[in-house]
């Protein structure tokens, strides 16, 4: 579960007959008719151009804007959390007030920031689709979007967080944050121990996309 | 003391962000906010009407019922406020 594909299980049985010289698939091209949706796709598109309501210039600079978010935008948020108690209080208030004072353009973004203690583990799933902080965070992990995930965390999370390498002791209570509608969701993990003396950029470091949706814990420093 | 409440049952067809599995099921509201515009209406390009949304706290054991995991793990969800009724106590 936690891979985002398998074609690097190699502890499964299996051959590199009809895969490339660095043994991966070789992947279809696209040679097929264009699927009812895509066609809709491009008709709207093209009208917006036409009416003047965007350009293709337009498109392809938020295109751009939307590939350059990552985690590492996210572990930034984290790691000041984790060092100004001042901009913890407002991140806990209002999360993406927060993200915008440090700079980061989220645009309509509307974030809780949710926090793992000594008591509490948080996990964030969207059952209904693949709703996920996309302007603070980047994409999200293909496993995120699968019915597998989102049908499973949200009534055994134990079993799925331990398919990620994650046991939690049953005096925690995990708290499963369900995306339904409006607002998107970011876990603000446990601050590792031993990283007293690290400065804010060593503890972004520390701070994974998986930690982020609750289905890892911050790394520890080397 | 948090308010409880109850998740209608029905079953409307059309743009609902209200999961299956949480209707009929009763919990706390974790956090009220909104408004915001109803999904229901905004999805058709209809005049969409304000609506609170309401963080709702389930426990698993009211979920998932003896197949809870963990009876007191918790799901929150946020439900639009006409999804919402007071609980009987």
């Amino acid at each position: 579960m936690p891979h985002d594909h398998h074609d690097h299980d190699h502890d499964v049985p299996h051959s590199h007959e009809g895969m490339s010289p660095s043994g991966h698939p070789y992947r279809q091209d696209q040679d097929t008719p264009l699927t009812y949706w895509q066609n809709m796709e491009i008709a709207i598109r093209e009208l917006l151009i036409e009416k003047g309501i965007t350009s293709e210039l337009e498109i392809m600079h938020t295109i751009d804007q939307m590939d350059s978010r990552s985690p590492a935008d996210g572990a930034k948020v984290v790691a000041r959390a984790w060092t100004d108690p001042e901009f913890h209080t407002r991140l806990m208030a209002d999360a993406s007030e927060a993200s915008r004072e440090m700079g980061f353009d989220i645009g309509a973004l509307k974030l809780i920031a949710v926090e793992n203690t000594k008591d509490v583990h948080n996990v964030v799933v969207c059952t209904l689709c693949s709703c996920y902080p996309r302007n603070l965070l980047g994409f999200p992990p293909d496993w995120y979007k699968q019915r597998a995930y989102r049908s499973r965390v949200v009534k055994t999370p134990r079993a799925v967080l331990l398919e990620f390498g994650l046991e939690l002791p049953d005096d925690i209570t995990i708290r499963v944050h369900d995306s339904t509608a409006d607002m998107r969701y970011i876990v603000i993990p446990a601050r590792p121990e031993g990283t007293e003396g690290l400065s804010e950029s060593d503890l972004a470091a520390l701070v994974s996309r998986d930690s982020m949706i609750g289905v890892a814990r911050a790394m520890s420093p080397e | 003391m948090a308010e409880k409440v109850r998740v209608s049952t029905m079953m409307p067809p059309g743009h609902v962000r209200t999961p299956a599995y949480l209707r009929g099921k009763t919990g706390e509201i974790e956090r009220t906010l909104g408004p915001f515009s109803n999904p229901e209406q905004l999805a058709y390009g209809l005049e969409a009407e304000k609506l609170p949304v309401h963080r709702v706290r389930f426990t698993m054991a009211e979920v998932w019922g003896a197949e809870a995991e963990n009876p007191a793990d918790t799901i929150d969800a946020e439900i639009y406020a006409h999804w919402l009724k007071p609980a009987e106590t």
